[in-house]
């Protein structure tokens, strides 16, 4: 003791080793790998509901873009299409035809069956009509052999897909009877069948019950094609003039910043919210017309200006003051400054919170529900104007619609409308991502 | 002008270019400038010197008026140039700093070509008919801030993409082509090297043939070499006003003197 008591106090101090870990540095390093492991068991969970996601989208989705086609040689005589266009029943007479020749076709094959034209009509629907019209339009085909590409009805799709099977028809319908399968079973034998690219998925318009497999998407993709265009045309430059005037003119007073403060709610406003908004005030109110474009794409718009404000102000601030200084110095006027040099450089921002504005309003699906743009819509609109005002529904509201049907058929078109959603939405992110990066200026 | 005439000050000109009287200015509560009366004379380089937050650039933005942009900073008080108010209700800023250039502390060309740096103003302010006349008054001012020779072959490249001295001498050249009478000129070299401090400071030499030239400095060094006339604020008062080489060598406050001396600041 009297030796440490003489001892100057430094000498007392134990040296530290930086080799060895102490008890704290040892508690520190553990939390930071147990953060990490944390942040990396964060990602795999996600990484792996979206994987799932994705698998089940795609799995239940894609046969929504093949189609099921019967393949079969025809020909017809001059003497035949006489006959049949001197007939009452026109379109009778071709079916017979017709299924004269499949079953011609189907022995040389070797494949011997009996079937009626009524098994004709309910596996690939009014054929004798289609070969009327084709054989009326092209005249000079009589007599040389054409090979048909009739579109199978869409149980015979799911029969091939193996999602219907014999033990699930029950005593059969006007739809399908027992026998049918039978005729789909030779025909797969004879190689008459094949699966091609349905184009129909794209093109068509929405169908009744009876007709699941002929439903596409292409009507409610141009209703929200209409809306975006309305959501764009409005939203950008009122939200964009909006956030330049709160920016950089608006003096900073408990107004604008109540102001502010409410934008900010609104972008937090449930959307369901805006749709009933948008029942009251733009068709009980302003009596515009019911389930158009043109409202869903006001009540988008309503929806969308919250992001695009927000968005723009965020860019606008992003901007160095020493650029307004800069302009401001050699004698620009505010508006000068803001639109000659701030804007520029705020593009970018402003269009990417524009694009992902838009994105959310493409797959925004409950204020449609209240306008209307729900319902059964089954033709294009014909005009321009009309792609406006006619009723019309939308591709979100459409995929509902489907998801809400019995049919397998129409379950599996609502997957494959998803894919057609996702596909535009990856292609809007992709262009605001390729936006960003290309506009970006440094400073 | 005659009457205002300040005699003995070895200057080129006597002619009082601006002339502040009684000025006040607020930030909010703060009272950052208090009372402050000073003479600049026309043609000559007036040096703004303290220590930081005394409020020389603040008066200093008071002159071409940019504290406008500041929401919450209220001006009091007579700023003249060429004895017309400046805070006149019928005074537009805009025309004002047409008349007033300012180059600020940290160098902050337009991310756009060195051309349509220089170009901008003479545009805006419509002050060439064609673009011969534009391309002669970009040529003139990048001359004028000694910066022609080493950006003649590229003046469409980023104004951005040149070194930080290059930077802040276009942003001079940027400020006199749109011939202003008063530069304004707030820590030009703060952010610049040795060699390119020499460089503006001789710059600002130059100039003073021109314009009259308030310059706000850290350094006292920079301020006893370029300066003809020199003002010490101190905590928001303009504590001394006079020939620089009487400030240095034989200052009147003992303010001044201990600042310049180190002993505060």
């Amino acid at each position: 003791m009297t030796d440490a008591a003489m001892t100057p106090p430094e000498a007392a101090r134990p040296i530290k080793s930086l080799v060895h870990e102490d008890a704290r540095t040892k508690k520190r390093n553990a939390s930071e790998r147990r953060f990490r492991a944390y942040g990396i068991g964060a990602i795999c969970t996600g990484m792996f509901f979206l994987v799932a996601l994705l698998a089940a989208i795609l799995s239940s989705g894609l046969p929504a873009f093949r189609q099921a086609v019967v393949e079969v040689p025809f020909t017809l005589t001059l003497e035949q299409y006489n006959t049949a266009e001197e007939a009452l029943l026109k379109t009778g007479i071709y079916t017979d035809y017709f299924v004269t020749s499949l079953t011609d076709t189907l022995e040389s094959e070797g494949v011997e069956i009996e079937f009626d034209e009524k098994s004709i009509e309910r596996l690939l629907g009014k054929v004798g009509g289609d070969l009327r019209a084709f054989y009326r339009a092209n005249e000079d085909q009589l007599g040389a052999p054409v090979s048909f590409e009739l579109a199978a009805a869409s149980r015979v799709d799911r029969y091939l897909k193996g999602t219907f099977e014999r033990e699930d028809l029950q005593g059969g319908n006007r739809f399908f009877m027992p026998e049918d399968f039978d005729l789909i079973d030779a025909m797969r034998e004879a190689k008459l069948i094949k699966q091609v690219f349905n184009w129909n998925f794209f093109t068509g318009v929405d169908t009744g019950v009876d007709n699941p497999g002929g439903a596409g998407i292409g009507a409610s993709v141009l209703g929200s094609f209409f809306m975006m265009l309305v959501v764009l045309v409005l939203s950008l430059p009122i939200g964009v003039g909006a956030s330049i005037y709160l920016e950089e003119f608006a003096p900073k007073n408990r107004f604008t910043d109540f102001i502010e403060v409410n934008i900010s709610n609104l972008a937090a406003v449930p959307s369901i919210v805006f749709g009933i908004l948008g029942l009251a005030v733009f068709i009980q109110f302003a009596h515009l017309p019911q389930s158009a474009p043109l409202v869903g794409g006001l009540v988008l718009t309503l929806m969308t200006l919250p992001t695009i404000i927000i968005s723009t102000r965020a860019s606008l601030k992003a901007v160095p003051p020493s650029i307004r200084d800069a302009a401001l110095g050699v004698g620009a006027s505010k508006m000068q400054a803001v639109f000659h040099h701030v804007l520029p450089l705020a593009a970018p921002g402003i269009l990417t919170g524009t694009i992902i504005g838009l994105a959310q309003a493409l797959g925004e699906t409950a204020p449609l529900l209240l306008i209307g743009m729900v319902g059964f819509v089954a033709r294009y609109p014909d005009t321009f104007v009309e792609g406006f005002i006619e009723p019309n529904s939308a591709v979100p509201a459409q995929i509902y619609n489907w998801a809400a049907r019995s049919d397998a058929v129409f379950t599996e078109k609502a997957w494959g409308g998803i894919i057609v959603l996702l596909l535009f939405l990856i292609t809007m992110n992709t262009i605001a991502v390729i936006l960003r990066r290309r506009f970006e200026r440094r400073w | 002008m005659n009457d205002m005439r300040i005699l003995e000050r070895d200057v080129d000109t006597n002619d009082v270019k601006i002339a502040a009287k009684g000025v006040q200015v607020y930030y909010g509560e703060t009272h950052a400038i208090k009372d402050v009366d000073v003479e600049i004379d026309d043609k000559t380089v007036t040096a703004f010197i303290g220590p930081s937050g005394c409020g020389k650039s603040t008066f200093l933005r008071c002159i071409n008026r940019m504290n406008d942009t500041i929401d919450v900073c209220r001006v009091t008080g007579d700023i003249h140039i060429d004895g017309e108010d400046i805070y006149d209700s019928k005074v537009d800023p805009v025309q004002l700093r047409a008349k007033v250039g300012m180059v600020f502390q940290k160098p902050n060309p337009f991310p756009k070509s060195i051309y349509d740096n220089v170009a901008y103003g003479p545009r805006i302010h419509g002050l060439a008919k064609n673009k011969a006349e534009l391309d002669e008054l970009v040529e003139k001012s990048l001359r004028r801030g000694a910066i022609w020779d080493e950006v003649k072959d590229r003046l469409d490249a980023p104004g951005t993409g040149l070194s930080g001295g290059q930077q802040q001498r276009l942003c001079i050249a940027r400020a006199v082509a749109t011939e202003p009478e008063v530069l304004l000129m707030d820590e030009p070299c703060s952010a610049l090297d040795p060699i390119a401090t020499a460089q503006i400071e001789e710059l600002i030499d130059e100039l003073r043939q021109s314009y009259s030239v308030v310059i706000v400095t850290h350094s006292m060094q920079q301020a006893a070499r370029v300066s003809q006339k020199t003002a010490f604020f101190h905590l928001g008062n303009l504590v001394e006003y006079g020939e620089t080489g009487q400030i240095f060598t034989n200052p009147v406050d003992p303010r001044t003197e201990s600042y310049i001396t180190g002993r505060i600041g």
